[in-house]
This record gives C-alpha cells, sequence and structure tokens, in this order.
C-alpha cells in the first residue's frame, strides 16, 4: 500500500482501523517530499523535521487517548500567503523573503486545533498574481503530469503537490481562479467557496472583494471534509458570513436526478480549446444520462468579466499592496539618501515585474479623472454579473463551464505576454465577480495527456449542490483510478 | 484700498479624537502616552492579512456628535480608503469616509457682536489617526511610534460660513463644549485631541468670486489660531494689493516667529485615490438605533445657559462663560447643591477660579478640586467661619492641594475670630495705641472707623470677623 495514494477520508478509515499510525503516514509523505520534490518545486519552505517532531508528541497523545479527532496526525500543505506564526509567510516574494508572521491566520489556528501536520508552505505566482506560478521570486513549479508544463496558478503549489502526493490536501486561495485553475491544470479537486464562506484574517490580501481560501484535494469528499474545517464566521473577519454550522459530507449522495444544470453558451465559444469543449460536451451527455435536465443559455454578460476583474483586482491591489513600503519588515533597500528613494527602490526592488504591472495598472484606475470611466464603471459591471448570475439561478441549480480555455501550457509559453496569461482566466473570474462558490474537479486527459477540467458554479452559499454534482460525476468518471501523473 | 474693504472667508475642518477605550479597528488602548509602540498589535500596525473591525462606540459616538450639532444622520454610510505614503501610516491608507459621512447638514449656533450666528456644517465623518514620527537625537533619522494609529477621530468639516478670527474662536469654543457635553471626546488641545485645519481666504467686499483659499494644518491652540488667521489674511491682502496673486497651498505656522510658511509645492498635489474599503461591510444604522441616542444626550450648552439665566439670575456673560465649558459648568451645579448660593458659586467662577486658569493656563477639565469643596468654601464663608479674604487664601490651598476646606482653615489656623470677649480685647488694645484716631472719630471724621478696623484685622491677620469689628468699634467709641 502506497499510503500517499490515499485519500485522507481512506486515511482516517485506515487510522481508526489500526491499519496505520500517525507516524507512519507523517514518514510516507516525507519520504515523497523527499522523492519528488525536485522534480516538482512545490515548497516555499518545507516542515518535515518540525512536522516529525509534532507527529512525535501528538502519537503519544493519540495512544494514550488525549486526542481523539478525526484529522489528528493528517499532513497539510498551506499556501505561502496564509500567515503562520513563526513560520515564514513569503507570498513568494522578495518583498518578503524573510518575513515571519507573528500571528495565525483564522484558518490556520481552525487547522492546527484540529491538530492537522504541516508540511509546508507551497509556492505560488507573486502576491498570488498570475495563473502559472511562474511568478514565483523563488522557483517554478512544475506539473507532475509533464514536468515542462506549468501547474497553474497561482495556487500551483498546492495543486502540484496534491497531485504529486506530497500532501494528502492543501489550502490555496482564489482570486479570480487560483484554486481551479491549477486544480484544473493539475488533475485534482479544487473549491472556491461563496466570499464570507471562510475568514480572510490572516489571508495576505491581494484583491479583499475578491479573495477567498478554498481546499485543493483528491477528491470530492476530502473537499468537503477541509471546507467542515476552514468554513464559519469569524469577527476578526467581518465580511465573514454569520450562519450555521454544516457538515460539508452529508450532501454527497451521488444522485443528480431531477438537477437543473445551466451551460451558458459564452463558455463555450471563441478562445475555447476544441478538444476541452469536446470533453465537457461528453460530460454534459453524461449528466443528462443520470437524469439532470440540462439547459444552454446566455450569460451575455460574462464577455465584460475578465476586463471588470483586471480593474478591481488591480485597484484593491494596488492599495493593499502600498504597505510593503520597506518602513516595518519586510524588504527595505539597502541605500538611500531620503524617504522618498526609500520607498521607491525598496519597492522596485522588492516586488516582481507582474506584481509592479498590477499596482501600476490599479494606481492608474483609480486616479482622479480615471475613477468614473474605469473602477466606478467597473462596479456597475459588476452588479451587472451579480445580476444575471442571480437570474441564472432563479432556473439552475448549478452552471456547468469549463475551468479553463486549456490543459496545462509550457512553461515560459505566456510568461512574457501578460494579456494571453489573463486569458486564462476567462472561465474562473466572473465567479470571484459575483462571489459565488465553484468547484474544479478532472473529468479526462486531453491528447497532451494533460488533465482537462470541469467547473461547476453554484448560488451563494450552495456549496451542497455543487459538491454532490461534482461528487456524482467523480464516482461516474473514476478519474483518480484511471490515470496519474506520470513526472515525465 | 483698505483692509475694510476686503472680505475675509473661513471654513474649518476640526479633528477630534473620540474618547472610546478602544482603538477604531482594533482592541488597543487609546490612552494618549504610553511608552513609544506599547499600544500596538498586528491589526494596527498593518501586517500582512490583517482585517479591521469597526468599533461600533466609534459610530455611537459620532452619530452623538452628529446628533448635537443638528445634522442628519446617514441610515445607509460607508468607510473609504484614502491613499498616501507616509511612515506614520502603517497601511499606506487611511480609513475614513469619502461621499457617505455619517452625518451632514448641521449646524451650531455661535454669539457674535452682531447677535446669534448659525455657522453650518457640511459634514462629520470617521477615520482613523495616523502614528507619530519622532526624531532620533542618538542614531540621526526617525522613528515610528505608533501608540496613536487607528485612534478614532471624528472630522468636522464647515461650510465657509466664519468672517473673522473671532468667530473662529468662537465656534471652536462652541464645538469643544459641545463635544465635551455629549463626553464624546476630552478636547485636550495640549495633548492633539482637538485640532482644526483652517482655510483661509480673502476678497474684495465688491467681487462676487470666492478668493484662492490656504489651509493651514493641525493648530491646535486657540491663541494660535487667532493669531494665525490674523496674519494670513494680512499676508493675503498685502499680495492682492501688490497686484499679486494668491497661490492655493498648504501652509504651517510658526508660533515663534509668527507666521506662515509654505508645506509642500502644488507639484506635490496629492490624489488620495479613494475608493470604498472593501474589509469592511456597510454601515447601515435603524430609525431605532438613532432615537436611543438622541434619548440619551445629555442637556447642551445652550439650554443649560437658558436655565442658568431663568433659575439662578445670572447675567447673560457669566453664563455664557461657565456654559462654555462642561467642567466649568458641572463645577458650578455640583457647588450650588452644597450651598445652596448659586451668586456666590457664580462670582468665584468668574473672578478668582478663572483668573488662576489663566494665569496658570490650566483648562477646566484640569481644575483639581470638585463642586463639593466649592460649595464647602461658600458654606464657610456664609456662616461667618471665615473672610472672603481668608476664602481666596482657601481657594488657592484648593489649586495646589485638593482636600476639604474646613481641613484647610483648621490646618491653617484660619478660623475666623466670632468671639464677643477676644473681639473686645483687640478693640480695647487697638484703641489704647491710636488715641488721635479717637479724637478724629469724635470730631466727626467717619474715616477714623476704617482705619480702626482695618488695625485690628491687621493684629489679628485678617481673622476677626469685619462686621463684629465695625459693631465693637462703634460701641465703644460712643461710650469714650
Amino acid at each position: 500500500m502506497d499510503i500517499t495514494e490515499l485519500t485522507v477520508h481512506e486515511l482516517q478509515e485506515k487510522l481508526k482501523n489500526k491499519e496505520l499510525t500517525i507516524t507512519e503516514i507523517t514518514k510516507a509523505y516525507i519520504d515523497r517530499i523527499n522523492e519528488k520534490e525536485k522534480d516538482v518545486d512545490a515548497f516555499v519552505t518545507i516542515l518535515t523535521e518540525e512536522a516529525l517532531e509534532e507527529t512525535k508528541n501528538l502519537q503519544k497523545k493519540v495512544d494514550n487517548g488525549e486526542i481523539t479527532g478525526n484529522f489528528a496526525g493528517i499532513p497539510i500543505g498551506i499556501k505561502d500567503n496564509i500567515c503562520t506564526k513563526g513560520i515564514k509567510t513569503t507570498c513568494s516574494s522578495k518583498m518578503l523573503e524573510n518575513f515571519v508572521s507573528p500571528y495565525n491566520a483564522t484558518v490556520m489556528e481552525k487547522i492546527n486545533s484540529e491538530n492537522l501536520i504541516n508540511l509546508g508552505k507551497l509556492n505560488m505566482d507573486e502576491f498570488a498574481m498570475g495563473g502559472s506560478t511562474e511568478y514565483s521570486y523563488f522557483k517554478k513549479t512544475k506539473n507532475p503530469w509533464n514536468l515542462k508544463k506549468v501547474p497553474g496558478g497561482s495556487s500551483g503549489g498546492s495543486a502540484a503537490a496534491v497531485a504529486a502526493n506530497m500532501v494528502p490536501w492543501a489550502l490555496g486561495s482564489d482570486t479570480g481562479g487560483s484554486i481551479r485553475q491549477p486544480a484544473s491544470f493539475c488533475g485534482v479537486v479544487g473549491l472556491k467557496p461563496t466570499y464570507g464562506l471562510v475568514s480572510r484574517y490572516g489571508l495576505v490580501a491581494f484583491a479583499s472583494s475578491l479573495d477567498q481560501i478554498g481546499s485543493i484535494t483528491k477528491d470530492v469528499r476530502d473537499c468537503a471534509m477541509l471546507l467542515n474545517i476552514i468554513a464559519g464566521y469569524d469577527e476578526k473577519d467581518t465580511t465573514s458570513e454569520d450562519m450555521p454550522k454544516k457538515d460539508y459530507t452529508e450532501c454527497l449522495k451521488n444522485d443528480v436526478k431531477g438537477l437543473k444544470i445551466g451551460v451558458p453558451k459564452e463558455f463555450f465559444g471563441e478562445g475555447i480549446n476544441e478538444e476541452v469543449k469536446t470533453r465537457l460536451e461528453k460530460i454534459i451527455e453524461e449528466y443528462k444520462n443520470m437524469g439532470a435536465e440540462i439547459e444552454e443559455f446566455s450569460l451575455d454578460i460574462a464577455q465584460y468579466a475578465l476586463a471588470t476583474y483586471y480593474i478591481i483586482a488591480c485597484a484593491e491591489a494596488s492599495s493593499n499592496l502600498g504597505r510593503f513600503d520597506g518602513i516595518r519588515y519586510g524588504y527595505r533597500t539597502p541605500e538611500f539618501t531620503n524617504l522618498k528613494e526609500l520607498y521607491k527602490k525598496s519597492r522596485s526592488e522588492g516586488f516582481g515585474e507582474e506584481v509592479k504591472r498590477r499596482i501600476i495598472l490599479g494606481t492608474y484606475v483609480l486616479s482622479s479623472g480615471y475613477y468614473d470611466a474605469y473602477y466606478k464603471k467597473a462596479q456597475q459591471v459588476r452588479t451587472l454579473v451579480m445580476n444575471e448570475f442571480s437570474k441564472a439561478f432563479e432556473k439552475y441549480d448549478v452552471i456547468l463551464t469549463p475551468t479553463a480555455p486549456t490543459g496545462a501550457f509550457d512553461i515560459g509559453e505566456k510568461s512574457n505576454n501578460p494579456l494571453e496569461m489573463y486569458l486564462a482566466d476567462i472561465c474562473t473570474v466572473s465567479v470571484n465577480i459575483a462571489g459565488l462558490p465553484a468547484i474544479s474537479i478532472p473529468v479526462g486527459l486531453n491528447s497532451e495527456g494533460m488533465p482537462v477540467g470541469m467547473q461547476l458554479i453554484g448560488n451563494r452559499f450552495k456549496e451542497e449542490t455543487i459538491l454532490n454534482v461534482a461528487y456524482t460525476m467523480e464516482q461516474k468518471l473514476k478519474f483518480r483510478e484511471k490515470y496519474k501523473p506520470e513526472f515525465k | 484700498m483698505s483692509r475694510s474693504d476686503y472680505e475675509v472667508i473661513i471654513g474649518l475642518e476640526v479633528h477630534a479624537e473620540l474618547s472610546t477605550k478602544t482603538k477604531i479597528f482594533c482592541s488597543c488602548p487609546t490612552e494618549f502616552g504610553g511608552a513609544p509602540n506599547t499600544h500596538i498589535c498586528p491589526i494596527c500596525t498593518a501586517m500582512p492579512g490583517t482585517l479591521p473591525v469597526l468599533n461600533e462606540k466609534v459610530v455611537e459616538y459620532a452619530v452623538k456628535a452628529g446628533l448635537a450639532t443638528n445634522c442628519e444622520i446617514s441610515r445607509n454610510s460607508k468607510n473609504d480608503r484614502k491613499n498616501y505614503y507616509y511612515p506614520d501610516l502603517p497601511k499606506s491608507y487611511q480609513i475614513s469616509q469619502f461621499d457617505k459621512p455619517l452625518c451632514e447638514h448641521g449646524y451650531v449656533e455661535i454669539d457674535t457682536e452682531n447677535g446669534k450666528k448659525k455657522i453650518r456644517l457640511t459634514r462629520i465623518h470617521i477615520e482613523e489617526d495616523a502614528g507619530k514620527l519622532n526624531h532620533d537625537d542618538f542614531g540621526g533619522g526617525s522613528l515610528v511610534d505608533l501608540n496613536r494609529a487607528g485612534v478614532p477621530l471624528i472630522e468636522i468639516v464647515s461650510e465657509p460660513d466664519l468672517r473673522s478670527a473671532e468667530e473662529v474662536e468662537a465656534y471652536m469654543r462652541k464645538l469643544k463644549s459641545i463635544l465635551e457635553y455629549i463626553e464624546v471626546s476630552d478636547c485636550k488641545m495640549q495633548e492633539g485631541s482637538l485640532r482644526a485645519d483652517v482655510n483661509v481666504s480673502v476678497k474684495r467686499k465688491t467681487d462676487t468670486k470666492l478668493g484662492t483659499r490656504t489651509e493651514m494644518k493641525n493648530m491646535n491652540s486657540f491663541r494660535s489660531i487667532v493669531r494665525a488667521i490674523e496674519y494670513e489674511v494680512e499676508r493675503q491682502i498685502d499680495i492682492i494689493e501688490d497686484g499679486g496673486k494668491i497661490d492655493q497651498e498648504t501652509l504651517r505656522w510658526d508660533d515663534v516667529s509668527g507666521k506662515t510658511f509654505s508645506m509642500r509645492d502644488k507639484e506635490d498635489a496629492q490624489d488620495y485615490r479613494y475608493f470604498p474599503e472593501p474589509d469592511l461591510v456597510a454601515i447601515k444604522l435603524s430609525e431605532e438605533y438613532i432615537q436611543n441616542i438622541k434619548n440619551t444626550l445629555p442637556e447642551l450648552p445652550e439650554s443649560r445657559k437658558q436655565r442658568y439665566l431663568e433659575q439662578y439670575n445670572l447675567s447673560e456673560k457669566d453664563a455664557n462663560i461657565i456654559t462654555s465649558s462642561k467642567y466649568l459648568s458641572d463645577l458650578f451645579e455640583s457647588a450650588i447643591t452644597i450651598c445652596n448660593n448659586p451668586k456666590a458659586v457664580n462670582n468665584w467662577i468668574i473672578s478668582d477660579i478663572s483668573r488662576i486658569l489663566n494665569e496658570t493656563e490650566t483648562e477646566p477639565i484640569a481644575i483639581p478640586f470638585d463642586g463639593k469643596q466649592l460649595g464647602q468654601l461658600v458654606v464657610l464663608i456664609d456662616k461667618g467661619t471665615i473672610s472672603s479674604s481668608i476664602g481666596k487664601k482657601v481657594l488657592e490651598e484648593l489649586f495646589e492641594n485638593p482636600r476639604n476646606p474646613e481641613d484647610i482653615i483648621k490646618e491653617k489656623g484660619w478660623i475666623q475670630i466670632s468671639d464677643e470677649g477676644a473681639i473686645k480685647e483687640v478693640v480695647t488694645k487697638i484703641l489704647e495705641a491710636n488715641p488721635q484716631s479717637i479724637a478724629d472719630f469724635k470730631a466727626g471724621k467717619d474715616r477714623a472707623l476704617g482705619f480702626l478696623v482695618g488695625q485690628a484685622m491687621k493684629e489679628t491677620k485678617g481673622k476677626a470677623n469685619p462686621k463684629m469689628l465695625n459693631e465693637m468699634f462703634l460701641k465703644e467709641l460712643k461710650g469714650i
């Protein structure tokens, strides 16, 4: 038995039946990281030593019955923009190369209180800006299915680490597709929850009104379980929603009979790869066969979502990233003669190209004289996007689209063409703009042998619906049993 | 043209620190002072990933201020970010309010030479204070102290309704007294908890268009504000008279030289890139919430003044002085519950107490004794236990080291001599020593009596009961 092949719920089963100990699990993962990390480069900080030490303590407590939790000793990986007390949180930026947070993100408090074992901090596009993890200051993460290809981004380290079995599951963050698109590229499951379901406290902000922490897992059941751990109101985040706690595994019914699935034709048009379209059409047929009602409809407003997204996200980012000024923490230029120069040099030297590009863009759209034409208009379009989705959800339970227009592309293919890179977000951004939940699951491979992902979008706080619809297809396709990454 | 051909137009932006226990977006204390960077946390130092949580007390206090200044309270308000870089601003943006302030369209009334005048308020909004830069005398450069970062402020913006330095002072004093009465700010100007940005422009009375304005930032004493405005008005008129043009700029008032200086040039004109704060939800206030706050509003200065005029027969001028400060007014009310002599308490406050406050440049809030002690002082005089001249000494003692006035006079041996035997003894002694005065009195010179009483007071170090002395001298003189 290869322990690292198992899902978390399978690990739990084996722990319960005493077929495995948590020490065996941690050791298996450490071996796996030692074996594969050199090919994949998914980690910014590896915590194998610490994990081993923690497991030792935990094993004692589990053995003498002090701890009985379902998740005690289950390893996890954390995207490096989620603050971890005492451990570096770099956002894959030179700016925060040596930054150690003095506090834990709320999700980390939750992870720690369940006694999960943090195996390390995972690579990402700098400050979560990018779709390939090539914009990391430290390293380029490779796609385990093909080491010449990108894992997607910005949570590329998280998705690649899960796909490569270096962690059983991981936390990512999603501002415009940063969980779903890398999940799609790496053939794993990624969920972006409804805006407000998971606390953002301790997530280094990229775009405050769009950011959301979510799960990247091997299968849908694990995804629901991780959501159980991280979801919930947090008084430290006033944009989080105060509502009763749910068990998201209860909705996994393997049944979609009578469910109404809307398919927006705009997401199957120009710019979407033919192979992806064909694959998704087959999936739609499958759903029909399972008794779901499928209907094509028009989500016209979606064509403006990408422009709207880049205006709002960059505007917020330009303000959120102002605090990296070289004064209190982070990178400070070694030489300067006055305050202005301290700011200018620290920020010019500390940030990478893509981050600077977005700060400049965001500063521009908020400037007096341009605000109305860009930011204000984008907010108006945002309202229209929300309204269009609301209308659609009066008719449909879920909306089905591709997660990304293509499979994973080659490393270096788009990194010098920002516009083309932005287009990789075309299927995912409208979900963030509308604050909706969406999940990506693998539904097959393309002719290059790279995974293709399907995105299911739900109405606000209807995670249960999309989890069930995804689960039902997962049970049918058995993707994980059929295909495995080959590290070629 | 002469000065009187010009009209002065002034508008104020007054910042008041709110006296909430904790900061506006985190739970750090707002207390003034403290070693640098001891009242800080990840939120008010803008650690990556932190989020603000709006302190509900701040909204309550701001609404209170709005209601007390006749503002309309916005049912639907929000926070915005004001972006600029400065080391005392850790997030590189200040969370403030831009287009939807909590309070709008208010006014306060001030007394002017020509009677009452309404000064309109454009708005009152909530925002956070910045930290402070301290120059490092040892290492050079500047050190950032973030204790004040995140202390809640309200900014009260007036319409350009003020026409002179005197009106500005009256307006500031009025605002200060209102904020003190409703207990939302302690208004300690020396500590910067009440400060004003003053916008000044001048125009020829015949002109319909407003002149170009200049702004003087962070003024925190009435005296500086008055001097600065007078200086700035002269400066602007001189420039115009010389055929020059006023530059729209931010000025710094220097108290020592008595001049204004340009702070930044126009090239650096700030674009604050305001946009709605995405980390906070909209502020929605119900009718019930606003009504509840309305119900808790205390009696305001204007109403107290009316009561003092009618109930206690104070003069308009005295009532104005006493009600201008909540602390004076509270002192007054508390003292009269003890002595039931409003006239006497009024006189103490208007004359001796005000004089001492002026001489020592103390604000009423810093008066060390309470109304009970002042009331007891008046009782002691009314009962004849001490004379009013001893009373003045007791008052000074109350400022020095406040304690029960009865203890003071016992301790100091200041109790008035009202014993008939003792008085007679003194009178006899003085008469024996001054035969000439007796002769003068007999010759019809009434002044001689005054002289004799004076001598007796001197002999008793002011402790003898003057009324009894007077009577005793008359009786004895008649008998001679």
